[in-house]
């Protein structure tokens, strides 16, 4: 049985300015699936994210996208700034953000998005720290904060980028057991940017790995049997 | 009863009008400026005003008609340089703004001199304002007032993370823009009471001050609106008593409601 389609890269090439850091790339996001990207600095990745959320166009092929997500119903995990680290807002008001899409200016947010904000602070177990100021947070809390802002922007998919980089390990495994929860319960699709090849390996469905003008894109069993997946999962698998 | 006094005189009123009102707007716009590390960009623009005046004094023009436009487009071109390049943003401004400074005095006293005009530009002066200058601050306020509220959610997610905002498809650019508009007419208003030197100060303090209490976004802004009227009103005051330049005081009073907040803030930490 085949699982909606949420996300297709169609023979595209990707880059700037005419430079194409990824040749004929195809590859599929589907809901529920729980993909990991990984590969060494400068392979592309954030050049990958940055065409998945729309940002760049591709040169040549396409990026489909369903009807659902259009309208930048994409949820994003982006990489923390600095300025945020001390940013004067409380974790209510971060959240409640997420609802800012393209889709039509409201002066306020109306009664169903303040309830659902309160569910997904629920889902990702902050609703105790919804009036506290965000920058007195701990970073596992920062992390969950601004996954409950993207679940506000959206229900189906969530791109991540480097998600557990600058937290302890304690916190990286909860939160990528709050990952797996969302990816098994709520049937959401995640895509992660990540170096942390151990936990991609253990908790990913696919593996799409960006090397030096060539990728691979298939399940955690295949990378691991391909040449890419040898060199560079096996040390830790 | 020397306080009520000071009321009958028409160019206090007007000082009193214009400050409040600009007070209002440089806190307001002061929040997402200081978050978003572009408070040199303040300082920039009123350093461009400061030679946008003194370049239509020496011709001969009205001031504000020449300045504002100049303003408008340097803080467009400021806001780019601080989004292309993230490293050389500051110095880039600085020698903008050096430079603006530097046009503005030579052309001054090639032709004019420091004339009082020229100086009360520098430093303020509240005999400065005219009963255009009052309509003027009034219709610029009400704008920045009404814009700042009816975009407030999305100036808040713009300042807080431009990536996410870009990737949910807001138009970052848009907000950025009118950002650096507003602040450039509020700069070109609040420059003649304040001066060129000190204006940038109605932009940072209150947000900097109020960053110390509050703990939300809308705290912030609120009480940064706050602060700013009672540090203008407390330093007018002050000024006329004690015939000082009106710019100064307010800094200075402005000064001292920020090192208050923050003891009281590392108090309240420590407890």
């Amino acid at each position: 049985m085949d699982k909606e389609i949420l996300l297709a890269c169609r023979d595209a090439d990707l880059g700037y300015e005419g430079k194409a850091i990824w040749e004929h790339l195809d590859f599929q996001v589907r809901r529920g699936d729980y993909i990991c990207i990984v590969g060494e600095n400068g392979s592309g990745k954030s050049t990958l994210l940055k065409s998945l959320l729309g940002l760049l166009r591709p040169l040549s092929g396409r990026i489909d996208r369903a009807e659902s997500l259009r309208g930048g119903a994409i949820g994003y995990l982006p990489q923390q700034t600095r300025a945020q680290k001390d940013f004067p807002a409380t974790v209510t008001e971060v959240v409640r953000s997420g609802f800012l899409s393209a889709g039509g200016h409201r002066l306020l947010y109306t009664p169903a998005q303040k309830a659902q904000a309160l569910v997904n602070m629920g889902k990702l177990g902050i609703l105790e720290l919804k009036d506290r100021c965000y920058r007195e947070l701990s970073g596992g809390q920062q992390q969950r904060v601004l996954l409950a802002r993207a679940l506000c922007a959206a229900r189906e998919l969530l791109i991540l980028d480097e998600p557990v980089t600058g937290l302890d390990p304690a916190a990286a495994q909860d939160l990528y057991r709050t990952l797996a929860y969302l990816n098994k319960t709520e049937g959401i699709a995640i895509v992660m940017v990540t170096h942390d090849m151990e936990n991609a390996l253990r908790y990913a469905d696919f593996i799409l790995h960006a090397g030096q003008g060539k990728h691979f894109f298939g399940t955690v069993r295949d990378y691991l049997a391909s040449p890419m997946g040898r060199r560079f999962g096996g040390e830790s698998a | 009863m020397i306080l009520l006094e000071m009321f009958t005189y028409p160019f206090i009123v007007r000082a009193f009008v214009v400050g409040i009102l600009v007070s209002v707007c440089a806190a307001l716009l002061g929040v997402p400026l200081v978050l978003k590390r572009y408070s040199m960009i303040g300082d920039g623009l009123s350093h461009v005003s400061f030679g946008a005046l003194s370049v239509a004094v020496a011709c001969g023009w009205a001031p504000l008609p020449v300045s504002i436009p100049v303003v408008v487009v340097s803080a467009l071109g400021l806001l780019r340089m601080t989004e292309r390049s993230k490293l050389g943003a500051d110095a880039a401004i600085a020698v903008v703004s050096a430079s603006a400074l530097a046009i503005g005095i030579i052309v001054t006293s090639l032709t004019t001199g420091m004339t009082t005009d020229v100086d009360s530009y520098m430093f303020g002066s509240i005999l400065a304002l005219s009963q255009a200058d009052v309509a003027l601050s009034i219709g610029v306020s009400a704008a920045v007032l009404v814009l700042f509220g009816l975009f407030y959610h999305q100036l808040f997610a713009i300042t807080f993370d431009e990536s996410f905002s870009r990737a949910t498809g807001m138009r970052v650019g848009v907000y950025n823009t009118l950002l650096a508009v507003l602040t450039a007419l509020t700069i070109v208003l609040g420059m003649r009471l304040m001066g060129a030197m000190l204006i940038s100060s109605l932009v940072i303090f209150p947000a900097l001050t109020a960053m110390r209490l509050k703990k939300s976004f809308f705290g912030v802004v609120v009480l940064a609106a706050c602060l700013s009227v009672v540090c203008f009103c407390v330093g007018l005051t002050a000024s006329y008593l004690l015939s000082l330049p009106v710019g100064a005081s307010v800094v200075v009073t402005s000064l001292a409601a920020f090192l208050a907040a923050t003891v009281i803030g590392r108090i309240r930490g420590r407890n």
